[in-house]
């Protein structure tokens, strides 16, 4: 056991290395995005087309960082504002499932095509999730 | 000299496994730092107010950096790559994909802290699949549906929470499909403790 001790802590010291200085540039793209762009600015994009909605809100919940929590309180601000639910789903899902900030450290710890495919599928998924919530709510009778 | 510098630009195989550049982090990190001072330049107060939400989002991150590299050192200590290729590899089966399930549920912190131990996990056998369940479900936060059902009802959480746990199956199938025969980036000094093929 001895003898497996130091090998390990040298493989995740090594690791360390590699991951906090591409975890530090995160950090500061995402803490410069959350300065640069406020939360109020979200709604502005929105057209009131459902279909055009539900992109827009999977595109802007792929740049958007930060807490889903943040996500919930901004897609609930927008619904209140006449944005469909559609559209504020779809913002939800991708804020939590697409990285396009993170996807540079993706591609290079995880692998070119697997953090395309992943962030590419989440984000096409966070449409088609939305409209499945929105036909489901309605088969079933409503939000609450 | 000229030899090593050139290893270090260039992307080649040994072992088997892609070399990663190993520069890439410091050069990402420098490449913020220039877009920083650029925006310092046009306006200090942003980058100042920036650096302030830095500083507090670190904050709140350092605990789980620091679990995640004790789990990875516990990981390195105690489990073998067979013990992963059972339990997340592709033999794996139903258990496989509901462990990466409940794992990325349970999983805290941003999603980024835990790509290093994927790729260690990928490195040692685990399923490209179960990987991508496993940071897709990052999306299912037990701590954070209370507030969800705050803003949008019980049934919306429900609901959407299920169809998040399904696709998560098929983004961890179009992971893999995508990747197919694709190497996993492996640093150089990974590389270099590999066994040679045939031995692992």
């Amino acid at each position: 056991m001895n003898m497996d001790i130091r090998p390990s802590a040298e493989k995740t010291y090594k690791s360390m290395l590699q991951v906090i200085p591409q975890i530090l540039g995160i950090l500061l793209l995402v803490s410069l995005l959350l300065t640069v762009i406020p939360p109020e600015w979200y709604g502005i994009v929105f057209s009131g087309r459902p279909i055009a909605d539900s992109v827009a809100g999977a595109a802007i919940g792929s740049i958007a960082a930060g807490n889903p929590v943040t996500s919930y309180v901004i897609g609930g601000e927008l619904l209140n504002t006449g944005i469909s639910l559609t559209a504020v789903t779809a913002f939800i899902v991708a804020w939590v499932t697409v990285g396009v900030i993170q996807l540079p450290v993706e591609m290079n710890i995880l692998g070119k095509r697997f953090a395309i495919a992943r962030n590419l599928s989440g984000f096409i998924f966070a449409i088609l999730i939305a409209i499945l919530t929105e036909v489901t709510l309605s088969a079933l009778g409503g939000i609450l | 000299m000229k030899q090593k510098q050139g290893q270090g630009k260039e992307k080649g195989k040994i072992n088997g496994k892609t070399e990663n550049n190993s520069r890439f982090p410091i050069i990402f990190l420098g490449i913020v730092a220039g877009i920083y001072c650029i925006v310092a330049i046009v306006d200090t107060g942003i980058a100042i107010r920036a650096l302030g939400a830095f500083i507090d989002i670190l904050r709140q991150i350092i605990p789980v950096l620091l679990l995640v590299f004790v789990l990875m050192f516990l990981v390195n200590l105690f489990i073998k790559p067979k013990a992963i290729a059972k339990h997340l590899g592709s033999e794996s089966g139903l258990s496989g994909w509901v462990i990466a399930i409940i794992a990325g549920i349970i999983a805290t912190g941003p999603v980024y802290v835990w790509y290093s131990m994927l790729a260690d996990f990928r490195e040692k056998g685990m399923r490209t699949a179960l990987a991508g369940v496993f940071l897709y479900m990052r999306s299912v936060k037990l701590p954070f549906i209370p507030v969800m059902m705050y803003y949008f009802g019980s049934l919306y959480t429900a609901v959407l929470t299920v169809y998040l746990i399904l696709f998560s199956v098929l983004v961890g199938l179009v992971c893999e499909a995508a990747v197919g025969k694709e190497d996993i980036p492996v640093h150089k000094d990974k590389i270099t403790q590999c066994p040679p093929e045939g031995r692992q």
